[in-house]
């Protein structure tokens, strides 16, 4: 049975790992090839790097960490960030990532999903949405904007229907984060994550807002995610894979066991 | 030291299989042209993505020829993901026609609940095999497609390795002989992936010649098989 994932993810800023509320007060962490290995071995099933600059002149600096990562922890990597064509996208994936997630560009640019689908394969491509709630009409069901530039620009766009759309146009996984939980550990959103997962046949990785393992169970039982993310709770040592995965196996959803450690 | 070529017909990320088979103790020659097989011991041949276009570049590189014949000499061969799915007749992703070294098709994984399958998923052997050794029969592996061989015809049993479940069962792994074909991807998965890779550089170099004896699932496997070496270091 196909384990639920659980990934962490790496901000990283100038060639390091940065960790912060999103985008402001970062606080440097370290080396990302070594933080990836230190996850990898604690039994992180995927890693994902969130290159937060994304700026273009970084793209070098991106490429020597994504190379070295991929040397180190070998478990799946994928790199999401500033990557706007398909010759940007090849670039990653020589590095060493496995897939490469467009959040910005895949907005502006829907045809870029397919293109990279066509030449990648769906496998590769992840199409990360950042949704925000929006009142919904009275008495009727809450919806979600898709917001892009870490938030901080709406696009109008209804998060669940460019879901679907994504991944009509190729798209292999949805990595869909709540923009009103991520850094407030309140928990995931998980009508967001359920509208999204019931709608598209593609894998949905929950984003924003995990405090606790409960959060974890929550966004796969309410949500319908088959994988889930978060950042601060693990860079912070709030709590460890293992303990995370051993309360997921404690509620009965199939996780894989860490590496040494008995499931 | 054992030669490992690795065919590069660009689908995708190749370092992660290139240092995969150097922790697991291979010195590791990148394949873009025959000429690049010369000298090596075993060939690897990796990938991900879709058929068609995976079969026309290996044309255009001229490797088509020169896999066919390093296979039908039953020269230690390891196919991983798109690179096992090759060895079959053809691909109803794309209507592709591949190799057709074993009998069957790669079909859509119809009973899945979500595709593509991405994540770690128990490898349950139904035979065992030399590649596999010290691996637990149900190991996960990490898997990353829509689509999987099914072996066809009165060999199928036979070269059927492992079985994985995602909403029904699929064939995960093959044998025959000296070939050996992965739907997971040993380089993305963990200390049981390098466990993996490193079984096959130790079997390049000095493979069980019983072939029908691996083919039989001999329990025991023939004496002065060489041991894997431990992976330098551990994911």
């Amino acid at each position: 049975m196909l384990a639920v994932r659980v990934i962490p993810c790496l901000d990283v800023a100038a060639g390091r790992v940065v960790k912060g509320t999103r985008f402001v007060d970062l606080v440097d962490e370290g080396d990302p090839p070594e933080l990836a290995e230190r996850y990898a071995a604690a039994g992180a099933d995927e890693l994902v790097f969130l290159d937060i600059t994304a700026a273009p002149e970084g793209r070098g600096t991106l490429l020597d960490i994504v190379e070295r990562t991929a040397r180190k922890a070998f478990v799946p990597l994928t790199v999401g960030g500033g990557v706007r064509s398909v010759r940007e996208m090849r670039d990653v994936l020589r590095a060493g990532a496995d897939k490469v997630s467009l959040n910005t560009a895949a907005v502006a640019t829907p045809d870029l999903v397919r293109r990279c689908a066509r030449r990648f394969g769906s496998q590769a491509v992840v199409v990360a949405i950042d949704a925000r709630r929006r009142s919904g009409p009275p008495g009727g069901a809450p919806g979600w904007e898709v917001v892009v530039k870490g938030g901080r620009e709406g696009t109008g766009l209804d998060a669940v229907a460019w879901a679907a759309r994504a991944a009509a146009l190729g798209a292999g996984e949805l990595l869909v984060t709540s923009i009103d939980r991520d850094g407030t550990q309140s928990g995931y959103d998980t009508a967001l994550l359920r509208a999204i997962a019931d709608r598209v046949p593609v894998p949905v990785v929950a984003s924003g807002g995990a405090a606790g393992p409960a959060d974890f169970v929550a966004a796969v039982r309410d949500g319908g995610a088959s994988a889930v993310l978060a950042a601060s709770i693990f860079h912070r040592r709030q709590h460890s894979i293992a303990a995370v995965k051993a309360a997921m196996a404690a509620a009965g959803l199939p996780v894989r066991p860490v590496p040494g450690v008995a499931a | 030291m054992t030669r490992i070529a690795v065919v590069d017909y660009g689908a995708g990320n190749l370092v992660s299989i290139d240092q995969a088979l150097r922790v697991a103790g291979a010195s590791v020659v990148i394949a873009r042209r025959p000429a690049d097989l010369e000298g090596a011991d075993g060939l690897v041949v990796p990938g991900v993505g879709a058929a068609a276009p995976a079969m026309a570049r290996l044309a255009r590189r001229g490797l088509v020829g020169p896999i066919r014949a390093w296979i039908a000499a039953d020269r230690p061969f390891l196919g991983i993901c798109l690179g096992m799915q090759l060895l079959f007749d053809g691909s109803d992703e794309d209507g592709a026609v591949t190799f057709g070294i074993l009998a069957g098709r790669s079909e859509l994984l119809r009973d899945a609940p979500r595709l593509p399958h991405i994540g770690w998923n128990a490898v349950r052997r139904t035979r065992d095999h030399p590649v596999f050794d010290g691996i637990a029969p149900d190991a996960p592996f990490y898997f990353v497609h829509s689509y999987a061989p099914r072996p066809s015809g009165a060999s199928a049993p036979a070269i059927t390795l492992a079985v994985t479940d995602h909403g029904a069962d699929f064939v995960s792994a093959v044998a025959r002989g000296r070939l050996v074909g992965v739907q997971f991807h040993p380089e993305r998965s963990g200390r049981d992936g390098l466990r993996l890779l490193a079984r096959f550089v130790s079997l390049v170099a000095a493979w069980p010649l019983d072939a029908a004896a691996v083919a039989a699932g001999a329990a025991a496997g023939p004496p002065g098989r060489a041991e894997a070496p431990a992976p330098r270091s551990e994911p």
